[in-house]
């Protein structure tokens, strides 16, 4: 658990970040959204101290984020930035484990967990340890840059645009593979972009910051249905309603019984997705399918529909 | 079959040409400071030899201005190179009269510009073939012992600037090591306050402009002047700190010799320093703070490495300048080959300002090719795989 409580940001009498608190439940993934200069990468920076907030308080699990030098305590917070940050020098062994090192972990221990996290990644270690950065795609960097900030094992893992560089297929493909590596190992994620799809997709919660101030914190439907603010209801964008709705939750959530013909839909893919493939196809239902091919029900039209429509 | 020509090959075809037909290839005086006679080739050298000469070098022309296998030329740079090499020793024995110690021969402008050309046919076809360093510092291993066996063969010891040796060989050895202790040391020196000042400059900014500027303002002064203006602090250190004059520091000699090479290097190896660490990747600098390194694991696991190259580079400037500049040093008693230098101009002996000179521009040249392979050496992979 991460409880911000009452942060404040000033730069030369600037304030970047204005009284923010906030609890992040453990095991959950919170986005921070807003538009560029609302103070959500400072924000971020603060909880492991790459800025020292001006007054107020971190906690991580009840610890002041203060009662340990800075670089202690970002060896224990994992850490992604936009366009990976590796190191290039350095082989994509190395630079996964180089917060293990740090650690003083032993070779074999670091050895391990370097090729538990590539297998994980979907990266073979015999063909990617020893290559350098440079000889990576932009995708596969970016999925390096990420097991690196997860190589220590650590709760929290902060990541700041991780997905800013990549193109929209790539994007789709890390945001599902930082998805399932959340649901496996469990790590409470907090999460900046300016890109509210993204946030939709993502995340538990969401937290919009405005100009400095923590305007809106709450659940993805819960913003869409009472915007606290007129900028809360802009960024969502109001044409966007339903189909944000949509993007919260799966096709599997949405299954009803029934039969259905056509191609069956995988249950992972999102609701709006679903929605989409049913007017493609031109059918008012589509069968869905788990991961090993069992039908689990179907989608219609009109169960989507009541889906996407102002909750009352 | 279409005859093609090499671009660069016609230059040195050209110069080839002029060199053998129209300039003189060595020059023959009574004694050391009368003005003497040019000879072309084939008066300088016996019959047969001056005709086997003037074959070789127009086979040289042939290889070099058409379109060749690069390895042709510089099996051919080489052979140009190691032909008059020999031939001037010849040159040299075959024009003095005998028993007479007084004359002089000495290489003319055609043998410079045969020099010349072949030194850039060389250069360039050792450009195109790209060796690894390494192969790279071994050929100029195999060029300097060649140059060293003719030496010490004797075939060079008729021409004149081997004479104005054979009269200081002690002197000379004792001015080179002078001059190298002199380029090094202060290299050395400016390498350990350079470095550290580098990076005080990288990371505190409001420093960098200051210091820099400062360092700017002394490479533009004249070395002379510098040399003056260090009289006196150097001369009050001698008298007034203990042990000082012991170790050898006073206002005239080594000492601000030593002191005016170090304040010239410090601008290249902190302004180089400043540029390496100023070009290190922000997102690799950013992360590597986020994960939990501390300023010092970043300064020597990230920043250092990725900064090397350029620091070397800067490295590189003022060793071949130092190597330079340390001529000067003889100006106010400080040694080293411009001693021979100096006492040339002042005898208009050029055969003596020749034994300065000569050696100084191996040395830079030397030290110019081994630090640019150590350079290569540590450029970042990336480099490395896209050159391979």
């Amino acid at each position: 658990m991460i409880e911000i409580d009452g942060i404040t940001k000033r730069y030369d009498g600037n304030t970047v970040v204005n009284n923010v608190s906030m609890t992040i439940e453990p095991r959950t993934v919170t986005v921070i959204v807003g538009t560029s200069g609302s103070g959500k990468t400072t924000l971020l920076r603060m909880i492991n101290r790459l800025v020292e907030p001006t007054s107020g308080a971190i906690r991580l699990d009840g610890e002041d984020n203060r009662s340990m030098p800075g670089f202690e305590l970002r060896r224990r917070i994992g850490y992604a930035i936009q366009g990976h940050g590796l190191f290039p020098h350095r082989t994509v062994a190395q630079n996964i484990a180089t917060v293990p090192v740090l650690l003083g972990w032993g070779k074999a221990r670091i050895d391990a967990k370097v090729t538990e996290l590539l297998t994980l990644f979907q990266l073979d270690p015999a063909a990617f340890s020893a290559r350098f950065p440079h000889e990576l795609s932009g995708g596969q960097q970016q999925r390096v840059g990420v097991a690196r900030a997860l190589a220590a094992e650590p709760n929290v893992l902060l990541m700041d645009e991780p997905f800013g560089a990549l193109d929209p297929i790539i994007r789709a493909k890390a945001q599902a593979d930082l998805l399932a590596i959340q649901r496996l190992l469990g790590t409470t994620i907090v999460l900046v972009t300016h890109d509210m799809d993204e946030a939709f997709h993502l995340a538990h919660k969401i937290a919009v910051m405005d100009k400095g101030a923590l305007v809106q914190y709450g659940r993805p439907a819960e913003l869409v249905k009472d915007p606290a603010t007129e900028f809360v209801q802009t960024l969502i964008g109001t044409s966007e309603r339903p189909f944000r709705l949509l993007s919260i939750e799966t096709a599997g959530d949405a299954v009803e019984p029934g039969p259905a013909g056509g191609k069956p839909l995988a249950e992972t893919i999102s609701q709006r997705d679903a929605l989409s493939e049913l007017l493609w196809a031109g059918r008012s239902a589509l069968p869905v399918a788990a991961a090993d091919g069992t039908i689990l029900g179907r989608v219609t039209l009109e169960g989507l529909t009541r889906r996407a429509a102002k909750p009352q | 079959m279409s005859i093609r020509f090499d671009k660069l090959g016609v230059v040195i075809a050209l110069l080839i040409a002029y060199a053998v037909l129209a300039a003189p290839f060595a020059t023959f005086r009574a004694n050391r400071i009368v003005p003497g006679d040019a000879n072309g080739i084939l008066d300088a050298l016996p019959a047969g030899a001056g005709m086997l000469l003037l074959g070789l070098m127009a086979c040289a022309a042939l290889i070099v201005l058409l379109k060749t296998p690069t390895g042709l030329r510089l099996v051919a740079a080489a052979g140009g190179l190691a032909a008059i090499a020999v031939f001037i020793g010849m040159a040299a024995t075959f024009l003095t009269p005998p028993s007479n110690s007084y004359a002089r021969v000495s290489p003319a402008s055609g043998f410079w510009i045969l020099l010349f050309s072949f030194a850039l046919l060389a250069a360039d076809s050792i450009t195109r073939l790209r060796p690894l360093p390494l192969v790279r510092v071994l050929l100029l291993a195999i060029t300097l012992g060649g140059a060293a066996v003719v030496l010490m063969s004797g075939l060079w010891d008729g021409l004149s600037i081997l004479k104005e040796y054979s009269g200081r060989a002690d002197v000379f050895w004792l001015e080179a090591g002078r001059h190298v202790t002199l380029a090094l040391g202060s290299l050395f020196a400016s390498v350990l306050v350079g470095l550290p000042l580098g990076i005080l400059c990288h990371r505190v900014a409001p420093l960098r402009a200051g210091l820099l500027n400062t360092l700017n303002l002394i490479q533009t002064i004249p070395s002379i002047a510098l040399f003056g203006i260090l009289i006196a602090p150097l001369g009050w250190i001698a008298v007034n700190v203990p042990g000082a004059a012991a170790i050898g520091i006073r206002g005239i000699g080594a000492a601000p010799a030593f002191v005016a090479l170090f304040l010239y290097s410090l601008l290249p190896v902190v302004a180089n320093t400043v540029v390496g660490l100023a070009g290190v990747p922000r997102e690799a600098n950013e992360a590597a703070r986020g994960i939990g390194m501390t300023d010092r694991q970043r300064l020597f696991g990230i920043e250092f490495p990725l900064a090397m190259p350029v620091i070397l580079t800067g490295i590189r400037i003022v060793l071949v300048q130092n190597i330079g500049l340390a001529t000067i040093a003889a100006l106010i008693g400080g040694g080293g080959f411009g001693v021979f230098v100096f006492q040339g101009i002042g005898q208009t002996a050029m055969d003596l300002v020749l034994l300065g000179a000569a050696p100084t521009v191996v040395l830079a040249f030397a030290a110019a090719i081994v630090l640019d392979a150590l350079i290569e050496m540590n450029a970042p992979q990336r480099e490395r795989s896209r050159a391979a």
